[in-house]
């Protein structure tokens, strides 16, 4: 039974990021993973290596796309090449929904392979919510976004970054990608409680969240997807599926990388999060 | 100001060059002081002012796109060096900034853009262009598409003079230098170097700075191919360039050989053979595909003109 209308996969469990340097790996020892994560993009090509080891994966996991270019946010339509390539991808893996940032990236067909942030605005929420339509329209997926990481703010916005996220699902009806790492990052770089953030949003709409690990610097707090998850990353997971009930967990570790089972270890902890949360009910 | 407006001048800044220290420019393209420019949308906390957090976006952008050229043109960075590699790597982002949605594609201009801008790679400009076309080459036929193989001798039992499709990923490059072994020398440079020390890195930068010099013009014909999905670097006689050139222009069989081998001192008599060879050596390795279909032909078609 799905814990809310935008979760019909709580029996998704925990999962972690597909990478490289674990390909050989997963293929020659076939570990159980709940699922994994991919990169649409590392997969969007015509052919070769990375479509080959996918096509092996497909045939024993769950796989689910994850997305770092559509910028939703962009002012500009969504690329058509682009959108194609993603279409082609969707009915390869038949990824059962689809995700991507809340954020932008691109201006006038220039590029900056950046998830840069939102202004918290009315309008931005309108034309944000907009894409999202025409997205999940041509791809006919489920789609959920994700919070990013932020380390600016705008004079102009007219919300906080969680009633913003809320104003964008609710007016393109669907789902969010919950980054609690990405909340406590945010909240130490723009000093709010992210609690406030966690317990704002749509619990109901909820479809996946994301856990990681980050760098500290002197002033700022960057999110680099290179260390364990720290535990007041945990205490807010643990608060988001108290609200939203099970939901399918994903760790994302994209740089240092350590070895799969070192990886694999360290989001199954999630698992104990979720027995606890079983408990308590 | 609105969505549109804030993004363009984000963006403007954050793709605007670092200073030599890796900081944000102190001035906009216009001459505006950058801390004013930042101000006017970006809000400070209290522990950053509006520049400094732009600043993290500009930084990460360029760290971003150096890191990724780079690493996909290693061969032509020991061509020219480390530092005249960062200089050219960010005037030719500034010139051509990214068009596409993946950063796989960053370097597709580069050879267009170094035909325009030789100062960045006097004196060696010939070898460096070399370099880039064979690095590019390495990066379409890594992810290219493939089709089904096809066996030659199907094809010559339903049309005696057909024409042969080559895969989609394979690459014909006809070079002025043999990039292709430099490419591999300095590849196997940088996998024995992953453990060394400091003292023994640098006496492999001079080891690599003499190959290069040791690099002597020399006509090679070079077929960058794919197996096991593994890419390879094949080199074939010039005619057998000329024949797989034709071959992928569309031409018929007796066609392709006509151009392989006009003006060429070869017996008729051994023509066959030569060409038998080279057919049985280019299908062992899956190099032709299955034709078109027409309605493939037609999609197409439209699509081009839509």
């Amino acid at each position: 039974m799905p814990a809310n209308p935008f979760n019909g996969f709580t029996d998704f469990g925990v999962g972690i990021g597909l990478r490289v340097p674990h390909y050989q790996h997963i293929l020659s020892e076939k570990p159980v993973v709940d699922w994994f994560e991919i990169i649409s993009e590392n997969y969007m090509i015509d052919g070769g290596r990375p479509l080959h080891v996918l096509d092996q994966i497909l045939e024993r996991y769950r796989v689910v796309q994850h997305g770092v270019s559509m910028y939703f946010g962009s002012h500009e339509p969504a690329n058509r090449e682009h959108l194609k390539r993603l279409k082609t991808l969707v009915k390869r893996t038949k990824t059962p929904w689809l995700t991507d940032h809340l954020c932008w990236g691109s201006v006038d067909g220039t590029y900056s392979h950046d998830l840069l942030p939102m202004p918290y605005t009315f309008e931005a929420a309108r034309l944000t919510a907009q894409k999202i339509r025409e997205v999940r329209d041509f791809l006919e997926i489920p789609i959920a976004v994700e919070n990013v990481s932020s380390y600016a703010e705008f004079h102009v916005s007219e919300m906080t970054e969680w009633e913003f996220l809320t104003e964008v699902v609710e007016l393109a009806d669907c789902g969010i990608l919950l980054d609690v790492n990405n909340i406590y990052v945010s909240s130490r770089n723009h000093s709010f409680n992210p609690l406030d953030y966690v317990n704002g949003v749509p619990a109901e709409r909820v479809a996946q969240i994301h856990i990681a690990g980050h760098s500290k610097f002197e002033k700022y707090i960057l999110d680099t997807h290179d260390h364990p998850v720290i535990d007041p990353v945990w205490k807010l997971y643990a608060r988001a599926i108290e609200r939203a009930g099970r939901t399918a967990t994903l760790l994302e570790w994209d740089d240092k990388i350590p070895s799969f089972e070192e990886v694999h270890n360290e989001a199954l902890k999630a698992k104990q999060f979720v027995a606890e949360m079983a408990v308590a009910l | 100001m609105n969505l549109l407006e804030i993004q363009r001048r984000m963006l403007e800044a954050v793709m605007q060059p670092l200073t030599p220290g890796e900081q944000m420019q102190p001035r906009a393209r216009d001459g505006r002081s950058m801390h004013e420019v930042a101000a006017e949308f970006v809000k400070p906390n209290d522990r950053l002012s509006s520049f400094e957090r732009l600043e993290i976006y500009n930084r990460q952008y360029w760290f971003r796109v150096l890191a990724a050229l780079e690493e996909d043109f290693r061969g032509l960075g020991a061509i020219i060096g480390p530092r005249r590699f960062e200089a050219l790597s960010k005037a030719y982002l500034i010139d051509c900034p990214s068009e596409s949605f993946t950063l796989r594609n960053l370097g597709s201009r580069l050879e267009w853009w170094l035909r325009s801008h030789p100062e960045h790679i006097q004196p060696r400009a010939a070898l460096a262009l070399d370099m880039v076309r064979l690095e590019w080459a390495e990066i379409e036929a890594f992810d290219g598409a493939a089709e089904p193989v096809l066996i030659p001798e199907e094809m010559l039992a339903s049309d005696p003079d057909p024409r042969f499709r080559l895969q989609p990923y394979i690459q014909l490059l006809s070079l002025r230098h043999p990039v292709d072994d430099l490419l591999l020398e300095i590849r196997k440079d940088d996998s024995d170097g992953e453990m060394a020390s400091n003292a023994i890195s640098e006496r492999r930068k001079q080891t690599r700075v003499r190959k290069v010099a040791r690099q002597k013009p020399q006509a090679v014909f070079l077929v960058v191919h794919r197996l096991d999905y593994s890419v390879y670097f094949k080199r074939i006689e010039a005619e057998a360039f000329l024949f797989l050139n034709a071959l992928r222009q569309g031409k018929t069989l007796s066609d392709t050989a006509v151009l392989a081998f006009q003006g060429r001192d070869v017996p008729e008599s051994k023509l066959l053979g030569i060409v038998q060879s080279w057919f049985a050596n280019w299908s062992s390795l899956g190099w032709f595909c299955r034709p078109e279909s027409p309605n493939k032909e037609i999609i197409s078609s439209i699509e081009r003109q839509s």
